[in-house]
């Protein structure tokens, strides 16, 4: 059917189904069966058509929509542009493989009728596909705002525990206060002029002051909801407290709208673009890169963890953006198109290893019913789908070849390395400087990410109820494979596609990658040249294989392959239980010490005549301390004032009104 | 594209390194003999240890997984890789398009991954503390590999190891000082993650300073073999990487047979000044404590630092 269906109108199509799978939910909110053997599998099927139409839409003309619902004379405007499709793509393909999960994940008895929380699911979905086909800033913000609440939702499900509605709070009222950054920003954008969609603002002239005002606002804005230091504080609490499926698609996937907002604001409603705001978003990520992934290292909830994992990823993200912000102004666009590149590339690696390993933390949350990391150990014997799979996830997150977490991180190295010749002298020193912060976040990453997975998946057990955890249902490894097989895709076939999502690059910046990544094979990575730098990861991964292969044929054959079984060596000690082995706590010793100053500590030593001697040490986050706790100390302090107005006294409230009334008639005198 | 000669001199590379890799350690630890006064071992021990070692038994701990049984194949083949790509006796290897020098990082760290892992799998305290430590080192060492790596990178305007060994190896004699810092903070790095003397000793058991040994205590057999063979495989990785960075003259550009065989006696007499260069640090200095590693990995991360910067500031005309 040529012409006659657009792919905005897939798109449209896909929300107004997940709507209403959202819906049929509540028909039969507490038949399980119904809704997750139907309607979760079905809300998948629409999130790969919905990725397959926006992959159809890369590189076309943008596409647009008028949707007459809302208020009178005030229509949602729509548009599917190149960058639109690219994040399209991201929400279809990572949502249908944690929707297929999900359907095996939501078990009768625990938290909201299931019914609820597929409406609430659903909702989530196709708000935040509205938000990335917005048009204008009314239909941005409805969007934006239901994408809040939905998740608000489905944050607080298990909302019997108090530690999870105080995390469901702290999540509204930061969104909040970002969507109060994003609403001011637009307002800015507009000029003044009254017409809020984005034709308009793409139009306006702005003084440098009023577009830095803008980008501010909304680096602020996004900033609170991706998670950016200082308004990171409700990940690290929201995640844990969300089932695991939700977690990923925020982790995975929300956080990623947030990176899309930031970047149409400033690369395509401010057409301007000022130096210095690439300073402030790199000098910011970097600190939000370090920050997160030194918490993480230190974390003992396995889902904390990766919140702050997120946190750091979202860091390097923005780390990118700064650098094409830079290097867009000084127009170079050759190494803009690389960073940007690099960024979008980050925001798909993620989108796939991210939601990859909060679903296995689901999945062993289901079977040991445990969080803690110190609770938890050798789950690799009985879960060895979950476990491997797992492993897929913690490599590409660390950023090693041959997955998906390399190719962005090297993209991005890469764009680092060929900055000099900067037309400013101590942004040629800032920017290597940034450049080896960058390198230690990686190498941190690694760190964190050898804890979460030997201490959950390797080892002895810690507990003895360890024993009867048992492997993902069928409907969760189906969506884990999806998720990994996403996360080997990106890995290996970095050209393929930065070729499909080049066109955003240069709807952005005008210039991409393409050509020069048409001049060499599918299967190489040379952004520049393939004498400058290269990178052939199917090769890197063939060899590995081969080598490995080859080896175990070799040793096999010339050799023998006999195997006994025996207890542990350990040097000889004969006292091998498993508290002989590291806790999460001690794993991160080192780090806690070397990095003593960046943690706010709380320790108990055992003292020498101890009856009863423990250790524990209590982690916090300091922004707490310096940012958060004040605020909320001045807040009481200005409602005590506030109080003594209240006496309880109806004569005295009388006296108020009376006192009012007098106000208003002396000052509303015509 | 891929010339017949290129892949013949490539699969010459790899098996020269095969072989010459356990000759390299026994060379090392003969040195150390005669520079410690001691009666040194036979040069070929380390053949000796490993066709003892595969002829052995496996003996696996009862809760050994698939991932302890699965790791020594994958580190070797990273380690594989590793001197496939490094550059020894030509620059003309059809594998080095596959990964540059960034890359070449990417495989060292992978490889840290898996053996980290796998010393924590079976859950005893020598292997979670090799692990952890093992990662420490790791994470202190890598980001300082890698600004090395992007010092001569700015020199050659290129990340790919054959472009940046025929810049350095073709240039006229201009002496370049954020070379001297790169090639300090090299030597650290070295040392560091190949488990030598001032951070770790791999003449060491029963210490409760051990890291590298203390990952592997669970190994025999044939795993044992192949974590050993890696080892020293890494080792001559790092060598020759540093031979090719920073003395680079002699290793041939084309695929010219001649040029290839004057390669291989001077990367030997390389290779052998080198070890003894090692072994000689190894001697004069004295394992540190595991808590003066940061200090000694953070003094290399501040040299090539300033190496990058002493580049990017003095000796690029802006």
């Amino acid at each position: 059917m040529p012409g006659s269906l657009l792919s905005i109108d897939v798109l449209l199509i896909a929300a107004a189904a997940w709507l209403a799978i959202g819906l049929c939910g509540l028909l039969a909110p507490r038949n399980t069966a119904f809704i997750s053997r139907l309607l979760f599998p079905l809300g998948a099927v629409v999130g790969i058509g919905m990725g397959v139409a926006a992959l159809n839409a890369l590189g076309g003309d943008a596409q647009t929509a008028v949707l007459v619902i809302g208020l009178p004379d005030l229509p949602f405007h729509l548009r599917l542009d190149n960058l639109s499709a690219v994040f399209a793509l991201l929400l279809g393909f990572a949502s249908a493989g944690i929707s297929i999960y999900a359907a095996g994940y939501f078990r009768k008895g625990e938290g909201a009728a299931p019914g609820v929380l597929c409406l609430e699911y659903h909702l989530f979905l196709a708000s935040m596909l509205m938000v990335l086909l917005a048009d204008d800033a009314y239909a941005f913000m409805v969007a934006w705002e239901t994408m809040a609440l939905s998740s608000f939702f489905l944050v607080t499900t298990d909302h019997k525990h108090e530690e999870i509605r105080r995390a469901g709070f702290l999540y509204l009222l930061i969104a909040h206060i970002g969507a109060i950054g994003i609403l001011l920003s637009f307002g800015v954008m507009t000029g003044g002029a009254g017409d809020y969609s984005f034709a308009a603002m793409r139009t306006q002239e702005l003084a440098p002051f009023w577009s830095s005002a803008a980008f501010l606002l909304a680096l602020a804005g996004f900033g609170a909801k991706a998670g950016l230091v200082p308004l990171h504080v409700w990940l690290p609490e929201a995640h844990p407290a969300a089932p695991s499926p939700v977690s990923a698609m925020m982790s995975g996937v929300m956080l990623k709208t947030a990176i899309y907002g930031l970047l149409r604001v400033s690369f395509d409603l401010l057409h301007t673009t000022i130096w210095w705001w690439g300073v402030v978003a790199l000098v910011v990520g970097l600190i939000t890169a370090l920050f997160g992934v030194l918490y993480a290292t230190v974390q003992n909830d396995m889902k904390r963890l990766l919140a702050y994992s997120s946190i750091e990823n979202i860091g390097l993200i923005a780390v990118g953006i700064g650098l094409t912000l830079i290097f867009h102004a000084y127009r170079m666009e050759g190494l803009a198109a690389l960073a940007m590149t690099a960024v979008l590339y980050h925001c798909l690696a993620h989108a796939g290893f991210k939601s990859l390993l909060f679903l296995c933390t689901g999945s062993v949350l289901h079977a040991t019913r445990e969080r803690s990391l110190g609770k938890l150990g050798g789950l690799i014997h009985h879960m060895p789908w979950v476990a491997w799979l797992a492993l897929a996830g913690v490599i590409a997150s660390t950023g090693l070849p041959p997955l998906s977490g390399f190719v962005s991180e090297w993209l991005l190295l890469q764009s680092f390395l060929f900055s000099p010749g900067l037309p400013h002298p101590w942004l040629n020193m800032v920017v290597p400087v940034a450049a080896a912060l960058v390198v230690l976040v990686a190498a941190l990453a690694g760190f964190a990410m050898v804890k979460f997975y030997g201490i959950i998946f390797l080892g002895q057990m810690r507990e003895p109820a360890l024993k009867d955890a048992h492997d993902a249902g069928a409907w969760e490894k189906l969506g884990l494979v999806w998720l990994a097989l996403i996360t080997l895709f990106l890995g290996v076939m970095p050209s393929t596609v930065i070729l499909r999502i080049d066109a955003a690059t240069r709807q952005l910046l005008g210039s991409g990658l393409a050509d020069k990544l048409n001049e060499n094979g599918w299967w190489m990575l040379a952004p520049i040249s393939p004498e400058r730098a290269s990178y052939e990861p199917l090769l890197v991964l063939v060899t590995i294989a081969a080598a490995l292969l080859m080896g175990r044929w070799l040793v096999r054959h010339l050799y023998h392959g006999r195997v006994r079984r025996s207890s542990a060596w350990d040097c000889g000690y004969h006292f091998e239980g498993p508290r002989a082995q590291d806790t999460a706590e001690g794993f991160s010793q080192p780090i806690r010490r070397i990095f003593e100053p960046m943690f706010r500590m709380e320790r108990h030593f055992p003292a020498a005549r101890d009856t009863k001697p423990f250790y524990s040490v209590k982690v916090e986050d300091h922004f707490w301390y310096w940012c958060y706790l004040p605020i909320a100390r001045l807040a009481n302090w200005i409602s005590t004032l506030i109080v003594t107005l209240q006496g309880g006294r109806i004569a005295v409230y009388l006296m108020y009104s009376f006192i009012t009334l007098i106000v208003l008639l002396l000052v509303a005198r015509p | 594209m891929i010339s017949i000669a290129g892949l013949l001199g490539q699969t010459f590379a790899i098996l020269l390194a095969l072989v010459l890799a356990p000759l390299l350690s026994g060379w090392v630890g003969q040195c150390r003999a005669w520079f410690q006064s001691r009666t040194a071992p036979p040069l070929l021990l380390p053949y000796y240890m490993l066709q003892k070692l595969f002829k052995k038994d496996v003996v696996l701990a009862h809760n050994a997984s698939s991932l302890f049984r699965a790791a020594p194949f994958v580190i070797f083949g990273c380690m594989v890789l590793a001197c496939a790509i490094v550059p020894t006796l030509s620059t003309d290897l059809p594998f080095a398009p596959a990964a540059d020098a960034l890359a070449l990082v990417g495989v060292f760290g992978l490889a840290r991954v898996f053996i980290s892992l796998a010393g924590m799998d079976i859950g005893t305290s020598f292997g979670t503390l090799g692990g952890r430590r093992e990662m420490l080192v790791g994470f202190l060492a890598e980001p300082a590999l890698l600004m090395v790596i992007f010092t001569l990178a700015m020199i050659a305007q290129s990340t790919s190891l054959a472009t940046i060994v025929e810049t350095l190896a073709h240039r006229d004699l201009v002496i370049y000082p954020s070379l001297a810092f790169a090639g300090v903070a090299f030597t650290i790095v070295s040392l560091a993650e190949n488990a030598r003397v001032p951070v770790d000793n791999p003449a060491t058991h029963l210490e409760l300073t051990m890291i590298h040994e203390a990952m592997i205590l669970e190994y025999s057999g044939r795993h044992l073999a192949l974590i050993e063979w890696a080892a020293s495989l890494k080792l001559y990785a790092y060598s020759c990487l540093g031979l090719a960075l920073f003395f680079p003259w002699g290793i041939a550009g084309g695929d010219s047979f001649l040029a290839l065989l004057a390669a291989i006696p001077l990367l030997l007499l390389k290779l052998a000044i080198g070890g003894a260069i090692l072994a000689g640090i190894e001697t004069v200095n004295a394992k540190m404590r595991i808590f003066r590693a940061p200090e000694f990995l953070g003094i290399a991360f501040m040299l090539a630092v300033l190496g990058l910067l002493v580049r990017l500031l003095l000796e690029t005309r802006i």
